[in-house]
């Protein structure tokens, strides 16, 4: 099973929890990621965030990250929840939730889902700063964290 | 008729969201459909210069310079994600 939702509402991350693993006798562990937005990035002060989306395209990425996961690992259900639109300091920007049997496969598929996310599904960031508005420069950080996942060293650790 | 669609600073800068467009006989890849677009000039040649970060998705899927593209495709350009 899985769940992905492009959504401006926000969402409550106890209630998608609860989803998965309610009624279900099978689910051992449930690990939950919530992104947040800071109020600083790259040295300037950040009033707030506009997030722009692919329609179509970014629920078909997600769609193809989920499945990545689910031939990774034995996982139970995952949810996926990525917020568009305005959101200000202290919004929860994305929810990522993998209900499994055990834990390893649950934090492992969340963390690969989380980095597959920020590199691949086509979402676009610009924060407003008291110098103007500017478009947030993808991380080679992120880049990295992502390429871990492709040696199958994370993937063995797991 | 192929339907292009620009995102974040290259919808901006481009001063577009998208356009429908026909493509010149010789205009077969991705490569070759960002040259054509370079070709026009301005803000095209300096956004979509082959130095940028710009990357390219045809119906919907991530493409490398060399996928085909053809009459009917949906073809998008935009710059590195940074969602998450």
């Amino acid at each position: 099973m899985a769940t992905i939702r492009v959504q401006t509402e926000d969402f409550d991350a106890g209630a998608e929890i609860a989803k998965v693993r309610t009624g279900n006798p099978k689910v051992g562990a449930v690990a939950a990621f919530v992104g947040v937005c800071r109020d600083r990035n790259d040295g300037e002060n950040v009033s707030s965030m506009t997030l722009e989306h692919y329609p179509g395209m970014t629920e078909r990425e997600l769609a193809r990250i989920v499945d990545e996961a689910r031939v990774r690992w034995d996982v139970i259900d995952i949810t996926v929840v990525h917020r568009v639109g305005r959101l200000a300091p202290t919004d929860q920007i994305v929810l990522v939730v993998v209900a499994g049997a055990h834990r390893g496969e649950a934090f492992a598929a969340c963390e690969f889902l989380m980095d597959y996310l920020k590199t691949r599904a086509p979402f676009w960031k610009k924060e407003e700063t008291p110098q103007g508005a500017r478009w947030v420069d993808a991380r080679a950080s992120d880049d990295a964290a992502a390429e871990r996942w492709m040696t199958g060293a994370k993937r063995d650790a797991a | 008729m192929v339907k292009v669609l620009y995102f974040a600073n290259l919808r901006e800068d481009l001063g577009t969201a998208g356009e429908e467009l026909s493509l010149p006989a010789d205009v077969t890849t991705v490569a070759a459909l960002r040259a054509h677009l370079i070709a026009r000039g301005g803000a095209w040649s300096s956004s979509l210069a082959l130095g940028k970060a710009v990357r390219v998705a045809v119906n919907q899927e991530m493409a490398r310079p060399d996928a085909p593209v053809k009459a009917g495709d949906e073809v998008a350009f935009f710059p590195p994600v940074t969602g998450g």
